[in-house]
């Protein structure tokens, strides 16, 4: 059912073909929230680990910050249509903070401050895939960027990669977050363009 | 969700860089005020382009819409959008999309809109919806333009604040300002808040929509008086986002 649109030819660049579909480059940081943007102090953050009825593990600024980290080099793509690319990061490895839980629940849900959820196979956050990132570009990530940390789950659409993170629950079955509650997908991967429930 | 076709059967200027089209879209299945479209252009080779735009029009069964779309120099779409369409064009288009940064006309409570440039429409819909459905829920709207000449819906807003004092408009310019204007060009600040908006003891929901910079600095205004952030939905767009 494809039309035409007369005169539209585009503005294209060589960067579009590493883009996935319906992609477009930019090079700044636009932002997606839901609401305002929390402040959260260093010390009251804290990140837990549970399984729904048991906290498994729990860390606050301190003893987070003494974890070892790394810096992520990678390309971002937001379910509005931007994508951003070779953006750097420095964060923790999900490895680093399951290493001892031995997760045997498969799905995990992420909470923040500002009480926003999401979804996440346990398979898609382990394996080098996902990160409690706090630096952006060489500095402490802004709150409007979801500092004072924030999920990186990269090869997802954006919305997984939750901002002001402070949780995650593992869990036996999956379910909806905020935004796959609202009519987004429920994995949402920006190569097969799963943007939205019904695809 | 499926690509529907649209045809376009209006267009207005609403600036000399927003322009609204009107639209009649196959088989619409509705809307609620707050929701947006993708759009899509497709060249004739195949490139396609699509981007999201809010709708501006209030909810209706008849199957037409309306988009204003502020152009961006830069833009890939909404120069087309602005410049190109003429009336009897036809588009593809989807949704409607986002059931978050909605008001839907059984809510009773005070609402307060916030608006920084082209983030007005959404609110528009909002209010325009009010309108349609007859709602007596009270509105109030802050809409922060860069200069008299930016603003949208200008003699729809006035018509809407002249029907009694359940609607209150109160505008804010950024850069320049109307002759004899009592307050001076500049960012909405903490007095224009407690002038312009709901007391935050009234609990009203607000929806704040603009560019992220706008956005970040209302809701703070707004947390800093006492509202509730849980009862805050925002929408940002940012400088190359062509969202709205």
């Amino acid at each position: 059912m494809a039309i035409i649109s007369r005169g539209f030819s585009g503005r294209r660049s060589v960067a579009d073909a590493k883009l996935p579909p319906g992609q477009y480059l930019t090079i700044d940081f636009p932002v997606l929230s839901a609401g305002p943007t929390p402040h959260i102090s260093l010390d009251r953050w804290e990140f837990t680990i549970d399984d729904g009825s048991n906290v498994l593990k729990r860390w606050d600024w301190k003893s987070f910050r003494e974890l070892p980290s790394e810096t992520i080099t990678t390309d971002l793509h937001c379910v509005t249509r931007w994508s951003k690319l070779g953006t750097s990061w420095e964060g923790v490895s999900l490895d680093v903070l399951l290493a001892d839980v031995k997760p045997d629940l498969p799905y995990a849900m992420f909470r923040s401050y500002g009480d926003y959820t999401t979804n996440l196979p346990v398979k898609d956050i382990i394996n080098k895939q996902a990160w409690i990132a706090f630096k952006y570009d060489g500095a402490d990530l802004e709150p409007e960027h979801g500092g004072p940390a924030r999920l990186l789950v990269p090869h997802l659409y954006l919305w997984k990669s939750a901002k002001w993170v402070n949780g995650m629950t593992l869990m036996p079955h999956d379910k909806p977050g905020f935004w796959e509650n609202l009519g987004y997908h429920i994995y949402g991967d920006p190569w097969r363009e799963q943007r939205y429930s019904e695809e | 969700m499926t690509w529907r076709t649209a045809t376009v059967v209006g267009l207005h200027d609403e600036t000399p860089t927003a322009r609204t089209l009107a639209l009649v879209v196959r088989d619409w299945p509705g809307h609620v005020a707050g929701q947006h479209v993708d759009v899509r252009l497709m060249a004739a080779d195949g490139y396609s382009a699509v981007r999201s735009y809010s709708i501006a029009s209030a909810p209706n069964s008849d199957g037409r819409i309306e988009i204003t779309v502020e152009r961006l120099p830069t833009g890939e779409v909404s120069p087309y959008l602005t410049q190109d369409v003429v009336v009897g064009d036809e588009l593809e288009l989807r949704g409607p999309i986002g059931g978050w940064f909605v008001w839907r006309s059984d809510q009773t409570e005070s609402i307060q809109l916030v608006a920084g440039g082209s983030g007005i429409v959404p609110l528009m819909a909002m209010l325009r919806s009010r309108s349609s459905a007859g709602s007596g829920a009270p509105f109030r709207l802050l809409y922060s333009a860069r200069e008299p000449g930016a603003v949208f819906y200008r003699d729809e807003l006035r018509a809407l604040s002249n029907q009694g004092d359940l609607v209150v408009i109160t505008y804010a310019y950024t850069r320049v300002t109307p002759k004899d204007w009592p307050r001076p060009a500049g960012r909405i600040d903490a007095s224009l808040i407690a002038t312009g908006t709901w007391p935050s003891t009234l609990r009203p929901t607000s929806y704040v929509c603009g560019p992220t910079s706008f956005v970040e600095h209302a809701t703070d205004l707004l947390i800093a008086v006492g509202h509730d952030r849980e009862r805050i939905k925002t929408e940002r767009f940012g400088a190359t986002g062509e969202r709205k």
